[in-house]
């Protein structure tokens, strides 16, 4: 028989208590001490009992972070006070850290003297906590019945050195009220041995009277028999009652805390709550104090209260004692400054760190090669591990330019003086293809190569193919890079492959942007250029890459492997066969969406014709930002707001947001950008799959001012789900009912070039890209709140709706806004009709580029339809049926309509 | 509730035995089964709820004149067209089934409630155990000497007891322990009156659900002063390694344990071959058998699965062969021909020996 993957069943499922939060923690003998966070508790703390009393969550919960940071394996959670809806904050508490990631991951301990309480907690828990506490106060019977539940909840239990006489002082009477709860568990319930958690007690000492003297004693020996007794089980206690008539001086507290702890451990304890931030080392403390704290801790003589007292005054701690951010780094050799400033981007000092290296080396170049080279492998590294995020390396990266600013002057002179030059890792052409004008995704992969010592000639954006080429040539290129975002641009990048292999190219090409990807690539590109061509699927992968088509290690396995996977994917895509078929043009018209137009009325504008919104209210607009798409920008995955707190990113997140905000303000309050807009609404219908718009309400039978073109879903569907037309959602022509069109164009860029051109002269990508990432959220912000208003006022179909933000993004509302070039309207040159219909080049200050895409490029376009049971849809595959009868509506040669609707061909055309 | 005696020893003795001796082999997806049969909503409605509504039942309120949409219940079909559902577990049987999943993924009051039909949790687990248990006497009949057990399936609800739907509050849940409770217990209940032989927690995306099924569980059996061997099986949603509500997979595992199951294991989510090191986790520290019923790959962008029996069957050859695995089968997108090519690849392999048991160390 295979031996099974357990190296060995007895260490991997021995008797250990195995608790969970999000994460596991198995108490293993080599832990020796979990620290149980003691702040979350009302009774404990008054800092935390006022923020729960006074409803301040956001506050509390940040308490509970702070003790998972200083190092609690387990908090404990007490809502035990008679002002506080006990079992309601439990559960509110409860409920509120299980959704923070950080906090979560370890186990809870719920803490109350109610069992009421204790449920309500148990309720909320996935992981397996711990109950405390549990006794014999009440009995047995209601003894054993609590700790049936703690099974059924699943959960471990503390139990009390409490039975019917009362808690147990002296260690003979811990032990046995112990031994004997430990019995009945075992024997009445099979409780598992390792869930029982004794707590037997501690007490504070040297309070002045005498009987209080022994009570640390008591416990270390108690603990010492049970540990002995009951070695799978557990022994833990509140560790600051020891203290307790020391309150005020917390370093004398400290200091008997670790005496204490110091001497139970080693007698067997093995858990406590404490305050983990503040515990202070037994070797580390002063040896006077020491000493007299140990006489007080063990009882060792009559006098040691008062001995305690006589120096306890000289160690209280002064205030404003906090701690404050170090700059211990900057006493580093200058080398590892550099490195730290590198990983940590911080900038400030850079400019004379670099210039301290430059003098110490030979050569200028050295800085470059040497640290600055060394710092961004770390960074590398840790990028490419996982361990750093795409904020953090962009902040990199300005350090790095900084500094490789300060010193080129000095290389060139040095260039002019020898005629030598540098060697970087290799070279590459980017450009965003012709058409298309974004290009976060393609700086944000510049930027990554960089730092990685590749030298990146940037094009920037709609470049023609020719130009690409000639520089990639007269450079001497070792790759090309093509990036678009719009899907007219995914032909253009075929173009540009088969064009690179006529004009015999073999440089590698890079393809990447937010509509390509691998099936594209190897279908539609790498075919036609013999080179190797591969798909990039976001900037951390830039790197990896581009190394392996330098190397020439790498670059032969790289290649092979890659062709065999495109080849599996064209094998797969042949595979699949003719896949879901289409149905006819004829049979998809006849299932069209019925807009049930003899009982419906739709609703006239009430604000008909064009309106202009010359400068729109930045601020207005902020509150409608969908952050999600933000954070995806920076290849930060997650959804708002959740991603804040998320396990891996939540800290890059949280600093990313942090630093959008503050340039949101800035932007807002020095009016950097400008948000320009317009809308328009004509009478419309519905004739065939096109929608006919005239200029006003007396030329309905006129020849129509422009003529919309729609394209019809063709997927095989049961008799009652329709094959959608955005046509559908206009009433017919000849069903006589008067119906409208809307459309919009917003844009929130205007002015941006200024300040990027600013941030990039000062060497800083970061603001640059957070700055069109923001703009981007602006405009998409500002469609948003458009088409709110128009439901609301311009339209006004819907004058009392109130959605909040997140129903918006849910498209939680009546009515829509599709744009050309997205799934319900895939033809681009649709823009254009839009585009003259509202003037709104000269209206809202947007361009079209010869491939229809907007500029600015933070902008949105598209059509409003009220109906209320109008949705968006995808229209997916077209049959060369409907691309011949689109191309004679269009006025087009089916070659030309083939060329705008490549993406949706289901047949690969002549 | 460890000590309460079995509701059917006799059958408890057969599987323990069968156990021992090789790999079990579950059943595949019930979703793509059907799918194959392009039913219609007229189908999911039948005669009982040709309206969209109970014609049996008169506490639903008729404010949807035409009655709700009943089509994608598949809960449903096992009173509407139960020769369908039957069809289904008889050909996971044929395929080489020893336990097969009764159609009640969704038969919770809270689940049930998207259709207005949560009057029917108790109704449809009763039914659809039943439905389950005569197609496995019928098959038992053929071949006398090895047994086929119905396993009643306890589905994770369409809410989370530890995640709250409103990204502005938190703290805010939609569900909690208590109504969860309630609903397991009703269908729990029914389970057990049809004739299920086991009780499954799957596809669990929460961990707080989970344990307010077992809680249930343990409740009834108390209640009912029998009990039936119950198996957890906990789902990994993504390749974070993490269950939906953020648990890792030895996490979930100590979180479940005081149930003391037969089995724990995972399904759906991932396919076989990204489920390896989470079901190597569980193999390490679990006292119990383990179990592993994934998807038949990852969907494509079609949400469609594309792995094909022999793909899904070399994996899961190797877990065999590495000694992971005690019961195996398949979730979306698997069919019979997949639990065929399972079953063999698994055959010659021992099944996965259970660590020594610490219960008895101490």
């Amino acid at each position: 028989m295979p031996a099974p993957e357990a190296s060995s069943p007895m260490t991997e499922t021995a008797r250990y208590t195995r608790l969970s939060g999000l994460e596991p923690l198995v108490l293993t003998p080599d832990l020796l001490f979990v620290n149980v966070g003691e702040r979350t508790n009302v009774t404990g703390s008054a800092q935390f009992r006022k923020l729960i009393k006074e409803n301040r969550y956001d506050e509390a919960i940040d308490v509970a972070r702070q003790q998972v940071e200083n190092g609690a394996q387990i908090i404990d959670i007490n809502m035990d006070e008679g002002l506080i809806d006990s079992e309601a904050a439990m559960t509110r508490f409860v409920n509120l850290i299980s959704s923070e990631p950080d906090i979560a991951r370890v186990p809870f301990m719920i803490d109350s003297s109610k069992w009421s309480v204790i449920e309500a907690g148990l309720r909320c828990l996935q992981g397996k906590g711990i109950v405390n506490s549990i006794s014999l106060k009440e009995g047995e019977e209601l003894f054993l019945e609590h700790a049936r539940q703690v099974q059924q909840y699943g959960a471990a239990a503390v139990v009390m050195a409490f039975d019917e006489q009362g808690q147990a002082d002296t260690c003979a009477r811990k032990v046995e009220i112990c031994s004997r709860a430990f019995e009945l568990l075992t024997r009445e319930l099979d409780f598992l041995p390792e869930d029982i958690i004794f707590d037997p007690n501690i007490f504070a000492i040297a309070t002045g009277i005498e009987e209080h003297n022994n009570y640390a004693v008591d416990f270390i020996e108690a603990t010492r028999e049970l540990k002995r007794r009951f070695p799978h089980s557990h022994i833990s206690g509140g560790v600051s009652n020891v203290s307790f008539s020391f309150r005020g001086n917390d370093t004398v507290r400290e200091a008997i805390h670790s005496v204490f702890l110091f001497h139970a451990i080693a007698a067997g304890m093995d858990m406590g709550i404490v305050n983990a931030g503040a515990l202070a080392i037994y070797d580390d403390l002063d040896p006077a104090l020491r000493e007299r704290v140990e006489d007080v801790v063990l009882n060792r003589r009559a006098d040691a209260t008062e001995r305690l007292l006589e120096i306890a005054d000289n160690f209280r701690k002064k205030k404003g004692e906090a701690v404050t951010e170090t700059l211990a780094w900057r006493d580093k050799p200058v080398r590892q400054r550099l490195s730290h400033a590198l990983v940590h981007g911080i900038d400030q000092y850079v400019l004379e760190d670099t210039e301290e290296a430059r003098l110490q080396a030979t050569r200028p170049l050295e800085v470059i090669e040497g640290p600055l080279m060394d710092g961004m492998n770390v960074v590398g590294d840790l990028f490419g591990a996982g361990k750093m995020f795409l904020p953090q390396v962009v902040k990199s990266a300005r350090v790095m330019k900084k500094a490789v600013a300060h010193l080129i002057p000095f290389i060139e002179e040095e260039k002019a003086r020898t005629g030598e030059v540098s060697k970087s890792n290799g070279k590459i052409v980017m450009a965003t293809v012709k058409g298309d004008v974004h290009d976060i995704g393609k700086n944000i992969v510049g930027v990554v190569l960089r730092c990685n010592n590749f030298e990146v000639i940037d094009l920037g954006v709609m470049v023609p193919t020719q130009k690409i080429l000639d520089t990639a040539r007269e450079e001497g290129a070792d790759i090309i890079g093509l990036s678009g975002l719009i899907t007219p641009s995914l032909e253009e990048m075929s173009q540009v492959a088969r064009e690179m292999q006529r004009q015999e190219f073999s440089i590698p090409l890079l393809i990447g942007g937010a509509t390509t990807s691998r099936a594209h690539t190897a279908l539609k590109i790498e075919p036609h250029y013999k080179a190797p061509t591969v798909w990039v699927k976001d900037a951390s992968r830039a790197v990896g890459v581009a190394q392996s088509l330098i190397s020439k290690e790498l670059v032969d396995d790289f290649i092979a492997k890659i062709r065999r996977e495109y080849a599996e994917v064209r094998e797969r895509h042949r595979d699949r066969g003719p896949g879901k078929q289409l149905v006819s043009l004829t049979k998809a018209r006849a299932q069209r969406f019925d807009g049930g137009w003899s009982d419906y009325r739709p609703p006239a504008p009430a604000k008909p014709g064009v309106t202009v919104f010359a400068d729109y209210d930045l601020a207005e607009l902020r509150t409608y930002i969908d952050w999600s798409p933000f954070f995806n920008a920076w290849e930060l995955a997650g959804r708002f707001p959740d991603i804040l707190d998320d396990e891996i990113v939540g800290t890059q997140a949280r600093e990313l947001y942090e630093d959008a905000k503050r340039m949101l303000d800035r932007l807002i309050a020095e009016r950097w950008l400008q948000a320009r807009g317009v809308i328009g609404f004509w009478p419309a219908a519905g004739v065939g799959d096109d929608i006919e718009v005239y200029t006003d309400e007396s030329a309905r039978h006129a020849t129509p001012m422009a003529v919309l073109h729609c394209l019809r879903q063709q997927a095989e569907k049961p008799a009652d789900r329709p094959d959608f037309c955005l046509a559908d959602f206009v009433a017919p022509k000849d069903s006589g009912v008067a119906d409208w069109v809307g459309a919009f164009a917003v844009t929130a860029g205007i002015g941006i070039e200024a300040h990027v051109a600013r941030f990039e002269a000062e060497h800083d990508d970061y603001a640059a890209i957070m700055l069109k990432a923001l703009a981007d959220r602006l405009a998409e912000a500002f469609a948003e709140r458009m088409h709110e208003r128009v439901r609301k006022e311009f339209w006004g179909y819907q004058p009392n709706e109130t959605l909040d933000n997140e129903a918006l993004i849910a498209e939680g509302y009546s009515g829509i806004r599709p744009a050309p070039g997205y799934p319900a309207c895939p033809e681009h040159t649709e823009k254009g009709t839009l585009f003259e219909l509202l003037d709104a080049t000269n209206n809202a200050g947007i361009e079209l580029t010869e491939g229809y895409a907007m500029y600015p490029a933070a902008a949105v376009s598209g059509w409003y339809f009220a109906h209320p049971q109008s949705q968006y849809f995808v229209v997916g595959r077209l049959s060369r049926e409907q691309v011949e009868d689109y191309a004679k509506r269009k006025g087009w040669t089916r070659a030309e309509a083939e060329r705008w609707l490549a993406t949706n061909l289901d047949y690969d055309p002549d | 509730m460890n000590t309460l005696p079995w509701l059917h020893p006799e059958r408890v003795a057969l599987l323990e035995k069968a156990l021992d001796q090789r790999i079990l082999i579950l059943d595949g997806g019930m979703g793509t089964m059907l799918q194959t049969h392009s039913l219609g909503e007229t189908d999911f409605r039948g005669q009982r709820f040709v309206d969209g509504h109970d014609q049996h039942h008169h506490g639903h309120n008729h404010d949807h004149p035409g009655g709700c949409d009943l089509k994608g219940n598949n809960d449903l079909l096992t009173l509407t067209r139960p020769e369908i559902i039957r069809g289904v577990h008889e050909a996971y049987l044929e395929a080489g089934a020893d336990l097969i999943e009764t159609n009640t993924f969704n038969a919770t009051r809270i689940s049930q409630a998207d259709y207005r039909l949560e009057h029917l949790a108790q109704e449809l687990n009763r039914e659809g155990a039943r439905l389950a248990r005569a197609a496995c006497a019928a098959m038992e009949a053929r071949t006398p000497d090895r047994p086929r057990f119905v396993i009643g399936v306890l589905g994770p609800t369409s809410r989370t007891a530890s995640l709250s739907p409103d990204v502005n509050d938190p703290g805010f849940r939609n569900v909690d322990f208590t109504e969860l409770v309630t609903n397991y217990t009703e269908s729990a209940s029914g389970l057990l009156d049809g004739g299920a032989d086991l009780i499954m927690v799957e596809t669990i995306f929460d961990t707080l659900n989970a344990k307010a099924a077992l809680y249930a569980l343990s409740e009834l059996f108390r209640q009912r002063g029998h009990r039936v061997p119950v198996m957890i099986s906990g789902t990994i949603t993504d390749r974070s390694g993490r269950t939906l509500s953020g648990q890792t997979a030895e996490a979930f595992w100590y979180s479940v344990r005081h149930a003391r199951p037969l089995s724990v294991g995972l399904n759906c989510a991932l396919g076989a071959a990204d489920l390896r090191p989470h079901l190597q986790t569980l193999a390490r520290v679990a006292e119990c058998h383990v179990s592993t019923h994934p998807n038949a790959g990852l969907p494509n962008a079609f949400g469609e699965y594309d792995e094909t029996p022999a793909q899904m069957a070399e994996v899961i050859g190797s877990f065999a062969r590495d000694g992971l695995l005690n019961l195996v089968g398949g979730c979306c997108g698997t069919t019979p021909a997949h639990i065929r090519a399972i079953a063999e690849a698994v055959q010659g392999f021992p099944p996965r020996a259970l660590p020594g048991l610490a219960t008895e160390a101490a």
